[in-house]
């Protein structure tokens, strides 16, 4: 049995709201630090990668998003407001470390280093799309950049990163614990109300897993605000609950962001247990290309978060020190908008999977009953080819 | 060889998959020092340590999402689901993610080393929540194997072979023979293949096909009905249900003209029901009389009553008379 063991002698409660839980701040919104602020240790050439992730990824979700609108997606949903979150985070972790995210981290694979065209081949399932047209768009997946699959079911990642992890650990103990790997798992604060959360974060305090828990509080799941959400402080509340170590931080700040994120990846990798960071943001855009926010929220309310916007923080203190100038700016944002059309026009060229493929990976070989499917749809298929896109060749 | 029973059968093939390979790790409630409810991890946790063989917090979804994690990562989970009855709240982890993982990542990942374990059916006094069969929730995913042995060698073969698998495979064992079903095993690490059902008896007149708990009902209404009406019944276990050997069922069914297929679960979208689909679709002329299905009844599994509502060898039989009386 643990617990805490004083006692008290006539009853007593606590509330949630008691908790101390401070939240993180370096980063002013004028690019200033706060007094007493300890800046994390952060090279230029990071900071500037960090800075191109974050730039990379706002125009992927503008351009992205006008692209559904001309009927050139089926599907979108963007980072707005959380790229700080997100980039700030991943840039902590060791590239051989697994991300198992929710599916608003483009921001992570980017800084991984998958490119515009990687992102079109999935957006648009072509053939080339390393998922083979399966999945709706933003459902990215790349072994080679250690960045797992996504899958539309909320909180599925959250045990099974702790699994991910505790895996990790045994590797890591084979090794006599020299260099080891974790896992970077992210979810919002809609996807912490699911029964898999608690299975997940429990189980990694309890079985002592290498893995961070960044959840991206960004105030809504799709038109629910974190008020109907939850009643205790927030997510990070839970984190204390489970026995795990715990922070809070100002998402929007960069430093904050990567300070904690470094210092959570150190716990998790040297003492082999779980770290929960809950990242305090806004989500700037819409929760996806289906959903319009002026029926559920104010222009007020997000006026307020634009002023506070992560990506406009950064770059006065990148200003501030000289490590990126209004030129630099200028040719960025150019050079990504170009980037970006040019590869969306590319890919849409490209064919669609073959339909051989449907029956594929289902297991690691078709049994015959999937043969014998794919058989008779092909060949219902060739002798309708006039009703289907691919017996018309597309 | 070895007298043992189904049990210990399990036992001897987890703990020889873990003597064999590290990356076997099994993980479920009350599985560590205590060797689970049934005993089937018994010693398991003294031999191969508290990190390969552990106790999980009681969460289903947890275990089953876990396990799914440490197969992403590369090793061969083996996790034990307490009960069938209990495999529910993992329903989303088995079906919307171990079953699509490779799927939906194109076969960049996948969890080939999973296994997932659990006891199942009636006939131990269990009532609605120790009693149930499962098998055809999970007959209805693509991409996962559904896998149930008769008898201690199954066990054993088909074990093993679940956990070699480089597919998801949900493995339920018959709790009622856990203990009752003692037969011959061999001593050495061996393999049944999956997909493939085993004959275990030949005869002309009618085919008996079942699984798991009810071959040993299936056999005695064989003996039954040769006893006291000459039938010879040829007996098919199918061993594996997904993917299920339509083949070899076929083929006995143009042999004999007839079927009776026997599941504890209900009938209305029990598995018989596609079995019997697809035999008529492939058998239509041969078949001499309809395809009988002795089955569960549509409600709960209940506790009082229980011997009259299992399907036995007596039920079995008179369905046989019927078929071959149609």
């Amino acid at each position: 049995m643990k617990h805490s063991k004083r006692s008290v002698h006539r009853p007593q409660f606590i509330s949630g709201s008691e908790l101390p839980i401070p939240t993180l701040e370096i980063l002013r919104a004028d690019g200033s630090l706060y007094e007493g602020a300890e800046e994390p240790e952060l090279s230029r050439d990071l900071a500037v990668r960090i800075y191109r992730t974050m730039i990379f990824t706002r125009i992927l979700d503008e351009r992205m998003t006008s692209a559904q609108r001309q009927g050139r997606l089926s599907f979108y949903l963007t980072c707005a407001g959380e790229e700080a979150a997100v980039a700030g985070s991943v840039a902590a972790f060791d590239p051989g470390d697994m991300i198992m995210g929710q599916y608003r981290e483009q921001a992570a694979l980017r800084f991984r280093g998958f490119s515009a065209r990687q992102f079109m081949t999935q957006l648009l399932s072509t053939r080339n799309d390393l998922g083979k047209g399966r999945q709706m768009p933003v459902h990215y997946g790349t072994r080679e950049l250690n960045f797992m699959t996504i899958s539309s079911p909320l909180a599925t990642q959250i045990p099974q990163a702790a699994g991910y992890a505790y895996g990790q650990r045994l590797d890591a103990g084979k090794a006599g614990g020299g260099a080891s790997h974790c896992t970077l798992c992210y979810y919002g604060d809609g996807a912490a109300s699911e029964g898999d959360f608690h299975a997940g974060m429990n189980m990694a305090a309890v079985l002592k897993c290498p893995v961070v828990f960044f959840c991206r509080n960004n105030g809504y799941a799709i038109s629910t605000p974190t008020a109907e959400q939850y009643a205790g402080d927030g997510i990070a509340s839970r984190g204390v609950g489970y026995g795990m170590q715990t922070i809070r931080v100002d998402g929007n700040d960069l430093l904050a962001v990567y300070a904690a994120s470094v210092a959570a990846r150190r716990i998790a990798v040297e003492s082999f247990e779980p770290v929960l960071i809950e990242a305090m943001s806004y989500r700037l855009g819409a929760h996806s290309t289906s959903d319009d926010p002026s029926g559920y929220r104010s222009r007020e309310e997000e006026d307020r978060w634009r002023e506070m916007d992560p990506i406009a923080r950064m770059r006065l203190w990148l200003y501030a020190r000289d490590w990126w100038s209004e030129g630099e700016e200028k040719a960025a944002l150019e050079s990504y908008r170009g980037e970006v059309l040019s590869e969306l026009k590319a890919e849409e060229k490209e064919p669609k999977p073959p339909l051989a493929a449907l029956v594929e990976d289902v297991y690691d070989t078709p049994p015959w009953h999937l043969r014998e499917q794919i058989e008779a749809l092909s060949e219902h298929v060739r002798r309708h080819a006039e009703h289907y896109p691919a017996g018309k060749g597309v | 060889m070895a007298e043992m029973n189904l049990l210990q059968a399990v036992n001897t093939a987890l703990d020889a998959a873990m003597a064999a390979d590290e990356r076997v790790i099994c993980l479920g409630e009350d599985v560590g020092g205590f060797g689970g409810v049934f005993r089937a991890t018994s010693h398991l946790q003294e031999k191969y340590g508290r990190e390969r063989c552990f106790n999980t917090p009681l969460t289903e979804q947890g275990i089953a999402g876990f396990a799914i994690g440490l197969a992403a990562q590369g090793k061969v989970p083996v996790a034990e689901i307490q009960f069938a009855d209990y495999i529910f709240p993992a329903f989303d982890q088995i079906v919307n993610e171990a079953a699509k993982f490779r799927y939906r990542t194109g076969n960049q990942f996948d969890v080939a080393g999973l296994t997932i374990r659990a006891p199942y059916g009636g006939g131990i006094a269990g009532g609605l929540y120790h009693s149930q069969s499962p098998e055809a929730y999970f007959c209805h995913t693509p991409g996962l194997k559904v896998v149930v042995p008769s008898g201690p060698r199954q066990a054993k073969g088909l074990l093993t072979a679940a956990i070699r698998d480089p597919n998801p495979v949900l493995f339920f064992e018959p709790k009622r023979l856990y203990r009752a079903a003692v037969g011959e095993v061999p001593d050495e690490e061996y393999t049944l293949p999956l997909g493939e059902a085993e004959l275990v008896r030949e005869g002309e007149d009618i085919t008996l096909l079942g699984w798991g708990a009810q071959m040993e009902y299936l056999l005695k209404a064989a003996d039954l009905a040769a006893a006291e009406e000459g039938i010879a019944c040829e007996v098919i276990d199918l061993r594996t249900l997904l993917p299920w050997d339509r083949d070899r069922v076929a083929a006995s069914v143009r042999k004999t003209g007839r079927l009776l297929i026997a599941h504890e679960a209900p009938r209305t979208g029990g598995y018989a029901g596609e079995i019997s689909a697809s035999i008529q679709e492939t058998c239509f002329l041969h078949l001499e009389a309809p395809i009988a299905r002795v089955t569960g009844l549509d409600t709960p599994f209940p506790l009082a009553n229980e011997k009259e509502y299992m399907t036995d060898q007596w039920k079995i039989l008179d369905a046989i008379k019927a078929s071959l009386n149609y």
